[in-house]
């Protein structure tokens, strides 16, 4: 074991995290996010073609691998001329790939507020989008931090996927080196650390956005 | 004191509502059969009948929670001329739901208070959010109606901080905030536990006192008999008997009514 090599290697790992693999999931989580709260809408819209069209782009995203959806994107738009730079092309991936997953919790977490909260805003004379923003999310917002925030850790792994469209992140640096170390098994070992440290704090913040979020609710 | 000692705040005293013919199915399922009912300004109606009987969904289509399928809604200063007039035979659009809802507030069986604010934010929320009107008249004004029903102290609170009689006169307060000219009440007494009832009871027979023009679904027949000017008796989705409370409950002439008093009676 190379232990200078592999202490030394920590460095570019964690510039991969902080130059890769956070804000590639930061942005794909933000426009994922927006994009989930619409097709959510379209859904619950009364709509048969809005709630037809959202119900096919769930169905797509949840049915097909996300390594599928990267590689058509990328790999595969440049043959109807589209041609996309490796960043672009992940981020566009994970969004739709987030949109489609967190679009049914967000449906879900609209549905499970009662029917009565959508009256009380209406009598008070809010109309439907007012109702929504003022009444509707806000507490749907505590039903879904659980569920997103697993869709958030899924997608700070699932990034590790863009290594294969050269995109340069924590885990293409890993291989890298790796391969010209040969030290295989510690470099992944330490990419899976640092992954996992990653984790650990996106856990603690989402116990943070929970409790404030049951600051509301009897205990 | 009075709950709205401003004058400016009464509700005008020539305004009427008038809904004619109200209509309502649900498939085969007849809830409303032409229904008609008038509430002359500081009128208290009280609604009764044995549930499934549709006075909720009477009560609820005055103010568009419910469209019914055929019938009509006027709000007006007169007979002559109506200021509001919907027809639900045609389509109803946003616009007149929103306009029928302006002028009246609805208190609710289960409270239906925003879980996610604070007592006060729950009160000043249509006002300001809805009505554009400041929010520190706003405020001044949800304090006062607070310390009247006697819950100044829970401004701050979270409803789930309060016990049901007190959410139900936050959301009697919320209601009296937007100033409508008209209160409605779903059975505002049905969830709350018996030693609750009659504080939020005595909120809403004071608002009678001050004139506030009601409408009141209830179970609460002494109560009905105490506060309302006149008693509509439903069943089946029809009017079976109405006319002024003492009469309707004490000397009802029709048997099914005769029966819903008898039993109401039996099981106080």
């Amino acid at each position: 074991m190379n232990w200078d090599l592999i202490w030394s290697s920590f460095g570019p790992l964690i510039t991969g995290a902080v130059t890769g693999t956070i804000p590639l999931t930061l942005a794909s989580f933000a426009f994922g996010l927006v994009l989930a709260l619409v097709v959510a809408l379209m859904r619950l819209s009364p709509n048969w073609l809005l709630s037809g069209i959202g119900r096919f782009y769930v169905s797509v995203i949840r049915g097909t691998p996300l390594l599928v959806q990267l590689f058509v994107i990328f790999f595969g738009l440049p043959s109807i001329g589209i041609r996309l730079d490796p960043w672009p092309s992940a981020i566009i991936a994970f969004s739709l790939n987030v949109g489609g997953y967190a679009a049914e919790i967000i449906r879900a977490a609209i549905l499970s507020v009662p029917k009565g909260q959508w009256e009380a805003g209406h009598t008070i004379g809010m109309s439907r989008p007012q109702a929504l923003v003022r009444i509707i999310l806000p507490q749907a917002a505590r039903v879904s931090v659980p569920p997103l925030s697993n869709t958030f850790i899924s997608l700070v792994k699932d990034t590790s996927l863009a290594s294969l469209i050269l995109v340069t992140e924590l885990f293409r640096n890993a291989q890298q080196i790796a391969a010209f170390s040969q030290e295989f098994m510690a470099l992944y070992v330490q990419a899976a650390l640092v992954y996992w440290v990653i984790c650990l704090v996106l856990s603690t913040a989402q116990s943070a956005a929970e409790k404030r979020l049951d600051r509301y609710v009897a205990h | 004191m009075s709950l709205t000692n401003d004058p400016s705040r009464q509700p005008r005293v020539t305004s009427v509502l008038k809904a004619r013919g109200l209509a309502k199915a649900f498939g085969s399922n007849v809830v409303l059969r032409d229904i008609d009912i008038d509430i002359r300004r500081g009128q208290v109606v009280a609604l009764i009948g044995p549930s499934g009987s549709g006075k909720t969904t009477v009560l609820r289509s005055l103010n568009g929670l419910e469209i019914p399928d055929a019938g009509t809604v006027a709000f007006g200063s007169g007979d002559s001329s109506a200021e509001l007039a919907i027809d639900f035979g045609a389509k109803v659009g946003k616009k007149e739901v929103a306009a029928l809802r302006d002028r009246s507030a609805m208190v609710f069986q289960h409270y239906n208070l925003f879980p996610h604010m604070t007592v006060l934010k729950n009160i000043i929320e249509g006002p300001v959010q809805v009505q554009k009107r400041p929010r520190a008249e706003a405020i001044a004004e949800a304090e006062r109606l607070l310390e009247r029903v006697g819950l100044a102290d829970k401004r701050d609170a979270y409803p789930f901080e309060l016990s049901g009689g007190q959410q139900q006169r936050v959301g009697i307060v919320r209601a009296l905030a937007l100033k409508p000219q008209l209160l409605l009440f779903d059975e505002p007494t049905s969830a709350l536990d018996p030693e609750l009832v009659g504080d939020v009871l005595g909120v809403i027979k004071e608002l009678a006192e001050e004139g506030w023009t009601m409408v009141i679904v209830t179970h609460e027949l002494a109560f009905a008999q105490h506060v309302a000017d006149e008693v509509i008796f439903m069943d089946g989705g029809v009017v079976v008997e109405r006319g002024p409370a003492a009469e309707v409950l004490r000397a009802p002439r029709q048997e099914r009514t005769k029966l819903f008093v008898k039993r109401l009676q039996h099981d106080v």
